[in-house]
């Protein structure tokens, strides 16, 4: 019963409240950013293709620029971003999640497939948090904060996958603890670096209009 | 706190706006900004990361303009900024980077950390931590006019040397020219063929210019060091001395980091826009080139490279012009791997080579230029711009690679045809 009753408060307030923090701290963040504003550029512009709108296109795809040494942090970097996504937008329980708070709704994929996902974005998250722990580069810069922010994000992806497979606790218990784990997840995001998942727009338009402005493309 | 530190974190809060915010904001601590830069790449040192550099800023920013920052202070969970920090950054901001912009162009969260690099020197000055030398080049500037020291007789008289050696005339003062040259002190004291070369180019041309005898160095060692109050001052000089001549160009010298204060930083410190254009100098002979009024004959045969200034391509936009122009008298021209937009720096800009204290460290970062130009087999290595041509010609000779490094400006003068040389009579 104790079970049922967490897993409705998880469904229920534990919801609303995840929300409401979520998005009152990405107001915040963004007010704080947006208030410092920035002076206008007096020199005169040169003509060329670069602008914010294209670098933020062109950073998703910033590899082949780069000849690094660091091929865990592109390509175990990529699974995991596109792994989370696939994950959160086409398994077909958080389709339903979606469909009661949009409009509209979409197709899922094959729980096998997701499943699949879901082992492939875990694995590339360890391989990423063993670099994190050895590279001198990443050691040197990482924080607390790093750290904090790897646990929430993974903690979903492992409830997740307990529960599709009924390993370890009952399901019920399983379920209320992937939930949680969301709304943890959705309480850090505004106060840690997830937030990077808005600022990296910001970041990339403010960049790509600066190197636009002077005709070299970024 | 001390009344040094104060002025620096004073001019922290001047420099924070909405880009740092969204930039600090974003950094995901996935370090790939350090494979960008050659002084991590050369020697392998962690603290060299370009977000790394930026450590004292990006604390400063959370603990001042995040609600976290603030609580976290506030419980005391993390220390202020303080003078042992600053003076300890000071190797990481000045010795170890040239503002050569490559960071800025991988970071996949699009962060431009070199604008940031130059924003916290801004404290890092106001804060007394700038390096001696800079410090000391930036009062020669403001006050003799160059950083090197170079006062108006020692430019007049090499002019009169080229007057003597080429028959041509080297205008001072000319009102209503059409361009008013820029020179480094660097090209007058160490590469003066520069003057000439550009003095046959317009002859040909048939372009009216002139020099100035109250503003002929743009070298701008006020944007190097990171005091705008310097800058400012230095780019009044030429501003003021372009109106007064009622000029309609100014060419910036080859020198990269002159370039992009006088085009780009300029106008946003003097806080309004100019009334005439600022052209490097490859691109007037670019629009010559276009205009046909740049006719060159003959052509090298020995295999060259083009060594890019990062203030030129990637700060600056000037990507295309020297290949065009190479290309007028080189048959043999082959790329390096990393070039244009992405290609590696010297390792001597952004006050890197007028500080001594990161001479050692200059000549690390080289090792990158040098298995570049070594992996080409080539005979000379051409370049624009006088900085980036000293430190090549010094790294070139100390890992005993016999190479002559050639200025893209002086390598077109020679191609102009005899009868331009402007011999007397
Ligand atoms: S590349 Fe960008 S996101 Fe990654 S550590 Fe450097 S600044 Fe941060
Ligand atoms: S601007 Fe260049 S030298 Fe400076 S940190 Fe970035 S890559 Fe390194």
């Amino acid at each position: 019963m104790e079970v049922e009753a967490l897993l409705a408060w998880a469904r229920g307030p534990g919801f609303e409240w995840a929300l409401l923090i979520m998005f009152g701290g990405i107001t915040l963040r963004l007010i704080e950013i947006a208030t410092l504003g920035r002076k206008r550029d007096l020199s005169l512009p040169r003509e060329g293709k670069g602008s914010g709108w294209r670098t933020i296109v062109s950073r998703f795809f910033s590899f082949p620029l780069l000849a690094t040494t660091n091929v865990i942090t592109y390509v175990a970097g990529y699974i995991f971003h596109l792994g989370l996504l696939i994950i959160i937008f086409f398994l077909v329980p958080h389709i339903e999640v979606w469909r009661g708070v949009l409009p509209f709704t979409w197709g899922g994929l094959p729980t096998t497939i997701i499943d699949l996902v879901t082992v492939l974005t875990m694995v590339a998250m360890g391989l990423l948090l063993f670099d994190r722990l050895t590279h001198p580069v990443k050691r040197l810069l990482s924080t607390a904060g790093d750290y904090l922010a790897w646990t929430v994000t993974f903690l979903p992806l492992l409830t997740g996958y307990c529960t599709y497979h009924h390993l370890f606790f009952d399901y019920s218990l399983l379920l209320a603890l992937h939930i949680l784990s969301v709304e943890l997840l959705m309480v850090v995001f505004p106060f840690s670096k997830l937030i990077h998942a808005l600022t990296t727009f910001s970041s990339r338009w403010f960049t790509g209009e600066q190197f636009g402005h002077k005709g070299v493309t970024s | 706190m001390s009344a040094s530190l104060k002025r620096g974190l004073q001019a922290f809060d001047e420099v924070i706006d909405a880009s740092v915010a969204s930039f600090f904001s974003s950094c995901v601590h996935c370090g790939l900004c350090a494979d960008a830069c050659l002084f991590y790449t050369e020697t392998g040192d962690p603290r060299y990361t370009p977000i790394y550099k930026l450590k004292p800023l990006q604390r400063y920013w959370n603990q001042h303009y995040t609600l976290g920052g603030k609580i976290a202070s506030y419980l005391g969970l993390t220390t202020a900024v303080d003078d042992a920090e600053l003076a300890e950054w000071q190797e990481l901001i000045y010795n170890s980077c040239t503002l050569c912009g490559r960071c800025s162009m991988v970071c996949p969260v699009g962060n431009d950390l070199t604008a940031m690099i130059r924003k916290i020197r801004e404290g890092m000055a106001a804060a007394g931590y700038a390096p001696e030398d800079l410090i000391a080049a930036a009062g020669r500037a403001v006050k003799i006019g160059s950083p090197m020291g170079v006062r108006l007789p020692a430019l007049k008289a090499q002019a009169a040397h080229v007057e003597k050696d080429s028959g041509l005339e080297i205008p001072f003062d000319r009102e209503g020219a059409e361009y008013m040259l820029l020179l480094s002190s660097m090209e007058i004291m160490n590469y003066p063929e520069y003057l000439e070369a550009v003095a046959r180019i317009m002859k040909q041309a048939g372009k009216s210019w002139t020099l100035s005898s109250e503003a002929f160095e743009a070298t701008n060692t006020g944007i190097q060091i990171g005091v705008s109050d310097i800058a400012r001052t230095l780019v009044k000089r030429v501003v003021d001395a372009a109106e007064k001549l009622r000029v309609k160009t100014v060419i910036s010298p080859e020198c990269g980091h002159a370039y992009t204060a006088i085009r780009w930083d300029g106008p946003n410190l003097i806080g309004r826009p100019y009334p005439f254009e600022v052209l490097h100098i490859l691109e007037v002979l670019e629009q010559f080139r276009l205009q046909g009024v740049l006719q060159l004959e003959g052509s090298e045969s020995q295999r060259l490279t083009f060594h890019d200034p990062c203030q030129l391509v990637r700060r600056g936009g000037v990507i295309d012009p020297p290949r065009n122009l190479l290309r007028m008298v080189a048959d043999n021209f082959v790329e390096m791997g990393d070039h244009g937009k992405m290609n590696w720096c010297c390792g001597a800009g952004g006050g890197v080579g007028a500080n001594e204290s990161a001479a050692e460290l200059k000549m690390q970062a080289f090792q990158r230029k040098k298995r570049q130009i070594s992996e080409l087999g080539v005979d000379a290595v051409v370049t624009a711009c006088a900085n980036c041509r000293i430190q090549l010609e010094e790294g070139l000779e100390e890992n005993e690679m016999d190479l002559p490094v050639l200025g893209l400006t002086e390598l077109l003068a020679e191609h102009l045809p005899q009868r331009e040389k402007g011999e007397r009579g």
